[in-house]
């Protein structure tokens, strides 16, 4: 089956900021996304959820442009006063035509 | 006071708490699902809203109407004490002592249980109407204390409809004000085909609350660790300012006409510090504000000192208060 390379970006964030993040990811641009609940700990300590310690992680396949949009927005943002790491890797998907 | 302290100390609701804090301290796996806690938060909140409701519809105008105003003034008035205190002697930044204040002058519902609980317990049940009184409780607090802590630190800050949207729509005030509303239409003859599940006096709520306080222990066990963190300073305010507030609620609240039982309550919830709705509204609108020093005073320092020993400190203050 033929494959197209895409981006695969993934960012894990408080849940508060949930649904601010997909709102501004499907405005760059992302034709979709997947979140999932998820559990751990960095920098920051406790997570502000509940239950308490519970975070968010949110996925999107998506174009280069896309992806780079996504993550600088998340970088201005977030960033700073929030714990939230993201990262993009290469992915190859089936379809490619739907992530235009 | 020794025996009342005794008997709540050896309480189902108590000793399952303690449990849970044992657990998270010996490392063991236990853990209650995230769908179980959410579940039985769903069925306390929703039980407490419904038996509200129909107690509500038996409460008249007049006995309701001074411990409401009472209780809109205490919620405040906590947030602004608890700033004070916060800024003034802890020397915090103003958006952690806005964000801390904000927990102090919200309400934690499952600490109201417990009180609900204890009060029943010793033979002073409180007024039906209490239900009520908690959801007046919940978002004033949070509301003062972001908007000074908004002013104070000059930032834009969030449309106050935004914040007061997101408390207004969580779980916790869709459950507790519309089973309020559902329970009050309802009337007694449909009450009593689900009363045997939802009855807030039933064995079937205790063995819920039971269930949930042991994962309540967890998650303050989870936090022990950050007491270090967050100082001596909010070691003790966890502890005093609970004590301060709560003599408030109970005065007030006797003042206003409410038995031993529900001044002991209303006492509780003034004393009590939200950890459910005040933690993602704080986050949004002062994200400046560190939430480790928010939740580790609210989770592991007041709600504990609340369960195991303000409860029947309030319940004394509030004999003495009647004169009894």
């Amino acid at each position: 089956m033929p494959t197209t390379p895409m981006r695969l970006v993934t960012v894990i964030a408080e849940p508060v900021l949930e649904e601010r993040i997909i709102a501004a990811l499907r405005q760059l641009g992302a034709t979709g996304h997947t979140a999932s609940d998820v559990r751990g700990a960095g920098s920051r300590g406790i997570r502000a959820s509940d239950p308490p310690g519970t975070c968010v992680q949110i996925q999107v396949v998506c174009r280069d442009a896309v992806a780079d949009a996504i993550l600088a927005h998340v970088a201005e943002h977030y960033f700073e006063h929030y714990a939230v790491i993201a990262w993009t890797s290469a992915v190859e998907v089936v379809r490619g035509e739907k992530y235009q | 006071m020794g025996e009342i302290l005794r008997q709540n100390l050896v309480s189902p609701v108590a000793l399952a708490f303690a449990l849970g804090v044992l657990a998270k301290v010996v490392r063991s796996e236990f853990q209650l699902p995230k769908e179980i806690y959410v579940g039985l938060s769903i069925y306390l909140l929703w039980a407490i809203g419904l038996h509200g409701g129909i107690e509500l519809a038996h409460s008249s105008f007049d006995a309701i109407a001074w411990p409401a105003a009472v209780t809109l003034a205490v919620g405040a008035l906590t947030p602004i004490t608890s700033y004070v205190v916060l800024r003034r002697a802890g020397r915090f930044s103003v958006s952690d002592a806005a964000g801390i204040a904000a927990h102090y002058g919200s309400v934690s519902a499952v600490t109201f249980i417990a009180a609900q609980q204890f009060v029943k317990g010793v033979g002073a049940e409180a007024e039906g109407f209490m239900p009520t009184l908690l959801t007046l409780l919940e978002s004033p607090g949070i509301h003062i204390a972001l908007a000074i802590g908004a002013i104070k630190t000059g930032a834009q800050g969030r449309p106050v409809r935004e914040t007061l949207h997101e408390v207004l729509t969580a779980r916790t005030m869709v459950l507790l004000v519309g089973g309020l509303v559902v329970g009050f239409l309802m009337g007694e003859k449909n009450w009593a085909g689900i009363e045997p599940f939802y009855d807030t006096k039933s064995a079937v709520f205790k063995g819920a609350l039971c269930i949930f306080l042991l994962e309540m222990g967890v998650v303050a066990g989870a936090r022990l660790g950050d007491l270090k963190k967050v100082g001596p300073f909010l070691l003790g305010f966890g502890v005093l300012m609970p004590l301060v507030h709560g003599a408030l609620g109970v005065w007030g609240g006797t003042l206003a006409g409410l038995s031993p039982g529900g001044a002991t309550v209303l006492g509780t919830m003034a004393a009590s510090a939200s950890y459910i709705a005040a933690p993602p509204a704080v986050r949004v609108t002062l994200p400046e504000a560190n939430p480790t020093f928010s939740l580790t005073a609210s989770l592991a320092i007041t709600f504990p000192f609340n369960l195991l020993i303000g409860i029947p400190v309030y319940y004394r203050l509030a004999l003495l208060a009647a004169g009894q």
